[in-house]
């Protein structure tokens, strides 16, 4: 049997005592998945999504990333989880504004410890595949938002991870340059069969996905194919 | 993370913020300036004594002979003539001696064609030369026949050479004091100044029985003024002191309770104590020009601090995508030595010319040393990381998740 990539199992969440934000989540994502989890704010989706990114830990409950108990291992061990099974984009971008595209999507790799030849390679191969292959020695705060968010998902990219965890990817986008960004997840998924998880509150989003969860009040509400 | 990457980084951080990181290092730069300057200054201070202990000679004792007391008032050392040749030759034959110089000075008029120039005229030995560590370097020295026969021959100061040959060269030439001629044998090697100042260069050297017979009279026969010995090595010093002060009080058969006829002094002992208080010295001067290190590194953990706190953002960018505590903390680490460390370098370039223009301006010894430029570098990059890794640690232990969401 395979296991799958991510096993949730009563998993308990709260930052005051007596307050859980997320209350005995369950389920499962086999890899190749593509999922969009919906709330409302406050609703405990970005907590929860902060716990599968590994940047979060549980209060109580179990998550296995690849059969590996999550709660069971160091900062550095979840660095190395973060850096070469996961790839993050937030709303924000979150670029670093002092350093040009290719050296924000080749930092992953210096972090896992490539070469300067490799890192430059790699960063230049997904520069180009996300279509802004000419503006590599830019800074992020010359570009478009949306092309700032395709630098974000090159970085995101470039270790080839098997999950990408995408925050609210178009939460500062308009409908267009939302619309170009999801085609980017969906050909991911689609040719190179990523696991992708999406945050969203937007139902026009979510449509993109394969498989909706909807969180209410810490708990999941319904999980259903779209 | 690889060391060009810090590099990359800290220097990119450097240059964000160009006004702050200079007012940073401005701490390191006044701190190392001022080490080196110092530490010029004093091993300037440092190098005059040592020159000046060389030029003396080592291991040297100097024995004048006693004071006269007529009708209750009491003369200087050197007043009574006690000290003989024969006294210098027994302490010659005493086992921790290496050599022994007797001395008859005093002030003569010499005259060379048309100049003539007043210096001190010592009759001594040829044993001078080893007792004083002098050197003749043009010519050649009298010897022990000289003595013997009271040739009138001598060796020439540089002083002296200068003032009455200028350029020419004085061996070979028939100099005159007090009406007799002399040749001068050879010159010897410049001394420089003595501890107090004198012109150890200001001087010519006869043979002793030339002094004593012919230029200073002979009231009392075979008197010297002073006789200067050299000990074997510095460990005999003691030992040798005590002998010779046993020795002159059987010849002079002076009696337990009888005031001495002859002192016995050790100079280098003087010298040593010169030169620890200048070592003193130029150790305080480079523990209060630490002191401002001292407040540069403090200033480097000030601004880290803001730094630290100021990119918390970018550290849970960082860590989400994979950096671990320690990337952060040596990204950090780095950046503060690397400000310590550019600040030192201007420091040092500072320090070093202005000790360049001190030693111009004010005629003084100003030593840089490659030791103290290292030792300054060495201390920055100590207060770099000592500062630095409080800042630094900070920032590798943060939470990924709040400083992810730290706005």
């Amino acid at each position: 049997m395979i296991r799958p990539l991510i096993c949730v199992t009563g998993l308990y969440k709260q930052y005051l005592a007596n307050v859980p934000v997320l209350k005995d989540i369950n389920f499962t994502i086999e890899g190749g998945e593509f999922v969009a989890i919906m709330g409302h704010s406050g609703s405990g989706k970005s907590t929860l999504m902060n716990i599968l990114g590994c940047l979060d830990t549980a209060t109580a409950g179990h998550y296995y990333l690849e059969d590996r108990d999550t709660a069971t291992l160091n900062s550095d061990e979840l660095a190395l989880l973060r850096n070469n099974l996961i790839g993050f984009v937030f709303q924000g971008f979150n670029l670093l504004p002092r350093s040009s595209l290719l050296d924000n999507i080749a930092l992953p790799l210096l972090y896992a410890g490539k070469s300067k030849a490799a890192r430059r390679a790699k960063a230049l191969e997904m520069l180009g595949r996300v279509g802004l292959a000419e503006l590599g020695e830019r800074l992020p705060n010359q570009l478009s938002g949306g092309q700032q968010q395709r630098v974000a998902i090159a970085r995101a990219l470039v270790t080839d991870p098997k999950l990408i965890l995408a925050d609210e990817p178009t939460g500062n986008l308009d409908t267009q340059t939302s619309e170009d960004i999801m085609k980017i997840f969906e050909t991911m998924n689609a040719e190179r069969k990523i696991t992708i998880i999406l945050v969203t509150h937007e139902p026009d989003i979510a449509t993109h996905a394969k498989r909706l969860i909807r969180v209410k009040d810490g708990q999941i509400d319904s999980d259903k194919p779209t | 993370m690889i060391i060009g990457a810090l590099l990359g980084e800290g220097w990119s951080a450097m240059v964000a913020n160009r006004m702050r990181t200079l007012l940073t290092m401005l701490g390191m730069v006044f701190g190392v300036g001022a080490v080196i300057m110092m530490l010029a200054i004093g091993q300037g201070a440092q190098m005059l004594v040592n020159d000046s202990i060389a030029s003396m000679g080592s291991n040297l004792f100097i024995i004048l002979s006693g004071s006269t007391s007529a009708g209750g008032i009491r003369q200087g050392s050197g007043t009574v003539p006690t000290l003989t040749l024969a006294d210098a030759q027994a302490i010659g034959e005493l086992p921790d001696i290496a050599a022994v110089a007797p001395n008859l000075f005093n002030t003569a008029q010499l005259i060379y064609a048309s100049n003539n120039w007043s210096t001190q005229v010592s009759g001594t030995t040829p044993a001078v030369m080893e007792v004083r560590d002098m050197q003749v370097i043009s010519g050649a020295c009298f010897t022990d026949s000289d003595v013997r026969a009271a040739t009138r021959v001598m060796l020439m100061g540089q002083t002296v050479v200068r003032n009455l040959f200028g350029d020419e060269n004085p061996v070979g030439k028939m100099v005159r004091v007090k009406n007799s001629p002399f040749m001068v044998l050879g010159v010897l090697a410049a001394k420089g100044q003595s501890l107090d100042g004198r012109d150890q260069d200001d001087t010519v050297l006869i043979p002793i029985t030339t002094a004593q017979r012919q230029l200073f009279g002979n009231q009392f026969p075979g008197m010297v003024r002073m006789i200067l010995v050299k000990a074997k090595s510095a460990e005999v010093m003691a030992k040798a002191e005590q002998s010779m002060n046993e020795l002159l009080n059987t010849r002079h058969r002076i009696h337990v309770g009888q005031e001495n006829d002859f002192s016995v002094r050790n100079l280098t002992a003087v010298a040593q104590a010169a030169a620890s208080t200048t070592e003193a010295m130029s150790t305080m001067l480079g523990a209060i020009a630490s002191v401002s290190l001292l407040v540069g590194g403090i200033g480097i953990m000030n601004i880290m601090l803001v730094s630290v706190t100021e990119r918390t953002r970018e550290i849970g960018i960082r860590m989400a995508i994979g950096a671990k505590n320690r990337d952060i903390l040596l990204q950090f680490l780095f950046e503060a030595v690397m400000i310590s460390l550019a600040g030192s370098f201007i420091g040092a370039v500072l320090g070093v010319a202005c000790a360049y223009f001190y030693s111009q301006f004010n005629d003084t010894l100003v030593v840089v040393t490659l030791s103290s430029v290292l030792l300054a570098f060495g201390v920055a990059t100590a207060v770099g990381v000592f500062f630095g890794f409080y800042p630094a640690g900070k920032a590798a232990n943060l939470k990924p998740i709040e400083a992810l969401r730290y706005q």
